[in-house]
C-alpha cells in the first residue's frame, strides 16, 4: 500500500474554498490538468456513489466514484475505477480545515493505492506533485490576495 | 456547551513543533501565562493519565490530566481537573498536521466546556486569546529565534562511535538522521578532530559536517566543555571509546537548539549538561542522545557544570556506592588537588571522615588544606604509606581513592587498614598491571575497580548522583573552583598541561 499526502495553505476562508472543490463534477473549473467532466447516468454530483468521467488535457480519461462527501467535515473521498495510471485500489480524500489565524484554509489531499514496487516512486511523484500540488497551486493563485 | 477552536500555521517542520508540544509538562517553558509546572507523583509526562499541576504567572493553580497522546496523529487531549475559573467540563485537544507545500505546520487547538451563562463571552475570549493565540505566538517566537540562531550542530559521524567500548560504557550508537528535514544544507561545526591516536598534537581544530538531530537526539550549542583524564585515554587509544577520525570529550554544558521528533521533556532553549559517552564534546555544536542529559537549574552556572558534572557524579558514587564513607573513617585521597580529588576531599570531610590527602607539591598542598583536608602528604618528599601509618597510629586508612595507578598501587596496599578498601579508579601514571591477590589476605583487603558507565549509564542510575552532587554544590558542601579555561582551538595546550600535572582543579574548553 502506497500513500501520498500533500497539504497546502489556501489564502481564503474554508467556506469559499469548499464552494469550489465540493462539486464532484467541477474539476475543469479549477484543476489545471482537466479538460472536461461529466457525471455518468445523469446523477447529481453530490449523490454518494455517482461516477465522474473526465478527460485530462493530455487526452487521458479517468472514471472516479464518489465514496463520501461531508459538508460538516469539508471532505470528499473517491475511488478510481479506470485511469491511464497503473494503480489499483486507489482511494483518495480531499479535505479542508479552517485556519482561524488569518481566516485561511488548510487543504489536504491524500491517496492510498497499490502498484508495482518499481513504479511506486514515479507514481508518488506524479500524483503528489503533478496532480494534488498542481491543483493546490492553482487554488492558491485563484484565491491569491 | 461552547466550542473554542483556534488554528494557525507555524513556519517550521512538524517534527520541531511536535517535539515541543507533545511534552505535557513542558508548557511552562514556552507559554507566557504559565510560571511553573510539574507532574503529580513524578509520572512520565507522556503517560496517558498523567496530571500536570501548574501555576499561572498571576498565581492561579490548575491541574490538568492527559487523556490521549498520539505520536502517529500528533494529537494530544487533556481535561481540566482543578481551576480557579469556572471552565466546567473543559476538554481540549491539540493537533498538528504537516503542510507539505512549504514544510510548515498546521496547528489546531480546540476545546469544549460549559461556562456559566453570564461569563460565557469573557471565558471564550480568555481561552481563545490568552491561552490559545498567546500560545501560538510564543511557539512562533521560540522557533523563529531558533531559526535565526547559529547554524546547526555536529554529531560525530557514526564511524567514530565506539562499537566495542572497553574502559567505559556500553551505550547505543546514535542512529544516523534519516528523518532529516529538507532544507538543511550540509551544516558544519568547528570541532577538535583526532585523525590518529597520539600525543596532544593530534588535537586539531577542523570544520566537520553535522547532520540534523536524529529522532532521539537533541542538538546542543556548547557553552563550556569539560576536560577529563579519560579524554587523554581516548586520544591515545588506551580506551577504545573513540574511533578515528573522532572528536573526543564526554562532558559539556550548553543550550538545546533543536530536538528530534521523539524527544519529550526537553525543549529548545533548555540549559543542559552531560557527562557520558558517546564522545564528541570537543565541538562548538553536536547532536547527542537525550536520555542522559541533565537539565541545569538557574543556580548552576554553565562553566561549573561543564567543569564538575563528570567529577561530581564520579565522586558521588565513589563516596556513596563503591564505598559508603561513614563518619570517623580514615579516607586517603591521592592526587587530591586534581579535579576529582578536590571534590573527594571536600565531600569526604562533609561526610564526617578524617581526610588524608596526597599531592605532588607544596603549592597543591596549600590548596588541599584550604579545602578541608585534615592531613596533607607531599608524596614527592615523603613515603605516603609510612606517613599514613604515622598519622593513624599504625591503624591505616579505611578506604583509599587512587586514580594514580602504577606509582601508588603498592603504597596504597601498604597504607590500608585491616579490612580496608582500595578503590582504584584510574591510572594517570600508568596501568596497575598484574597482582597476586593472595597478598590481599594479609589484611583482608578489598579492591574495587569501578567503571563510570556501570554507575551512570541509565537515567535511573544517573539521577541520584546528579541530585546528590547538585545538592552538595548548592549547600556549598563541595565548592567547584574557577576552572582553568582554554579556547577550543587550544585543546592541545589543555591536554599538555593536564598530563604534565601543571594544573590544579578543573579544566574547561570555551567554544
Amino acid at each position: 500500500m502506497t500513500k501520498v499526502y500533500v497539504s497546502s495553505v489556501i489564502p481564503a476562508p474554508a467556506a469559499d474554498v469548499w464552494n469550489v472543490v465540493r462539486d464532484f463534477n467541477g474539476l475543469p473549473g479549477w484543476a489545471p490538468f482537466v479538460a472536461e467532466s461529466r457525471i455518468e447516468q445523469n446523477a447529481h454530483a453530490d449523490r454518494i456513489g455517482c461516477i465522474r468521467n473526465f478527460t485530462l488535457k493530455d487526452g487521458g480519461r479517468i472514471r472516479e466514484k464518489l465514496l463520501a462527501l461531508s459538508d460538516y467535515d469539508l471532505s470528499c473521498s473517491y475511488a478510481i475505477l479506470e485511469s491511464p495510471m497503473p494503480v489499483e485500489n486507489y482511494v483518495a480524500t480531499l479535505s479542508l480545515t479552517p485556519i482561524t489565524d488569518g481566516n485561511m484554509t488548510l487543504a489536504e489531499w491524500q491517496a492510498e493505492f497499490d502498484c508495482t514496487p518499481e513504479r511506486e516512486a514515479a507514481l508518488t511523484r506524479q500524483i503528489g506533485g503533478g496532480v494534488f500540488q498542481a491543483a493546490f497551486t492553482a487554488l492558491k493563485q485563484r484565491f491569491g490576495r | 456547551m461552547v466550542q473554542v477552536r483556534q488554528s494557525t500555521i507555524i513556519d517550521a517542520p512538524i517534527e520541531e513543533v511536535w517535539a515541543i508540544l507533545r511534552d505535557f509538562n513542558g508548557h511552562d517553558r514556552w507559554h507566557p501565562a504559565i510560571a511553573s509546572s510539574e507532574i503529580d507523583g513524578g509520572e512520565p509526562a507522556d503517560a496517558v493519565g498523567a496530571v500536570r499541576h501548574f501555576r499561572l504567572a498571576d498565581g492561579g493553580e490548575l491541574r490538568e490530566q492527559l487523556l490521549a497522546l498520539s505520536d502517529k496523529d500528533r494529537r494530544l487531549s487533556y481535561c481540566l481537573l482543578e481551576s480557579p475559573l469556572p471552565l466546567m467540563g473543559y476538554v481540549a485537544s491539540i493537533r498538528l498536521k504537516p503542510v507539505t507545500d512549504g514544510n510548515a505546520t498546521f496547528w489546531e487547538w480546540r476545546s469544549e466546556f460549559h461556562p456559566p451563562a453570564h461569563r460565557r463571552d469573557e471565558l471564550v475570549k480568555l481561552v481563545a486569546e490568552d491561552i490559545y493565540r498567546a500560545g501560538f505566538a510564543a511557539i512562533r517566537n521560540l522557533l523563529g529565534r531558533r531559526a535565526a540562531a547559529t547554524p546547526a550542530e555536529a554529531r560525530p559521524s557514526p564511524a567514530i562511535m565506539p562499537s566495542r567500548p572497553t574502559g567505559v560504557a556500553a551505550r547505543p550508537v546514535p542512529s544516523p538522521a534519516i528523518l532529516a528535514p529538507s532544507g538543511n544544507m550540509a551544516e558544519t561545526t568547528r570541532a577538535i578532530l583526532v585523525e590518529r591516536y597520539g600525543g596532544p598534537d593530534v588535537l586539531q581544530l577542523k570544520e566537520i559536517a553535522l547532520p540534523p538531530p536524529a529522532p532521539d537526539e537533541v542538538r546542543i550549542r556548547h557553552t563550556a566543555i569539560g576536560v577529563n583524564f579519560i579524554d587523554v585515554y581516548c586520544r591515545t587509544g588506551f580506551f577504545d571509546l573513540m574511533r578515528l577520525p573522532g572528536v573526543p570529550g564526554m562532558e559539556a554544558a550548553g543550550v538545546i537548539e533543536a530536538v528530534g521528533a521523539a524527544i519529550s521533556g526537553l525543549s529548545v532553549g533548555d540549559r543542559v549538561a552531560y557527562a557520558c559517552p558517546p564522545v564528541g564534546a570537543y565541538a562548538e555544536h553536536r547532536n547527542m542522545t537525550a536520555d542522559l542529559l541533565v537539565r541545569l537549574s538557574d543556580d548552576i552556572p554553565d562553566e561549573a557544570a561543564a567543569a564538575s558534572l563528570l567529577k561530581g557524579v564520579s565522586a558521588s558514587f565513589l563516596l556513596h556506592d563503591v564505598h559508603a564513607v561513614r563518619p570517623g573513617e580514615v579516607v586517603l585521597i591521592h592526587a587530591a588537588a586534581g579535579g576529582i580529588g578536590q571534590l573527594l576531599v571536600q565531600w569526604a570531610r562533609h561526610l564526617g571522615a578524617t581526610v588524608i590527602a596526597t599531592v605532588s607539591s607544596d603549592d597543591k598542598a596549600r590548596i588541599v588544606e584550604r579545602l578541608g583536608a585534615h592531613h596533607v602528604i607531599v608524596y614527592s618528599r615523603e613515603d605516603f604509606a609510612e606517613a599514613v601509618m604515622r598519622l593513624t597510629a599504625g591503624a591505616g586508612a579505611n578506604v583509599i581513592y587512587d586514580a594514580v595507578g602504577v606509582d601508588t598501587f603498592a603504597g596504597s596496599l601498604a597504607a590500608l587498614a585491616v579490612r580496608g578498601h582500595l578503590v582504584s579508579f584510574g591510572q594517570a601514571s600508568g596501568p596497575v598491571g598484574s597482582w597476586d591477590i593472595d597478598r590481599l589476605a594479609s589484611k583482608s583487603i578489598t579492591v574495587s575497580r569501578p567503571n563510570y558507565a556501570h554507575y551512570t549509564n541509565t537515567p535511573e542510575k544517573l539521577a541520584p548522583h546528579v541530585d546528590r552532587f547538585f545538592t552538595a554544590f548548592r549547600q556549598r558542601a563541595v565548592r567547584v573552583g574557577q576552572p582553568a579555561a582554554y579556547g577550543l582551538a587550544n585543546a592541545e595546550d589543555a591536554h599538555r598541561d593536564l598530563e604534565a600535572r601543571r594544573t590544579s582543579g578543573a579544566l574547561v574548553l570555551m567554544p
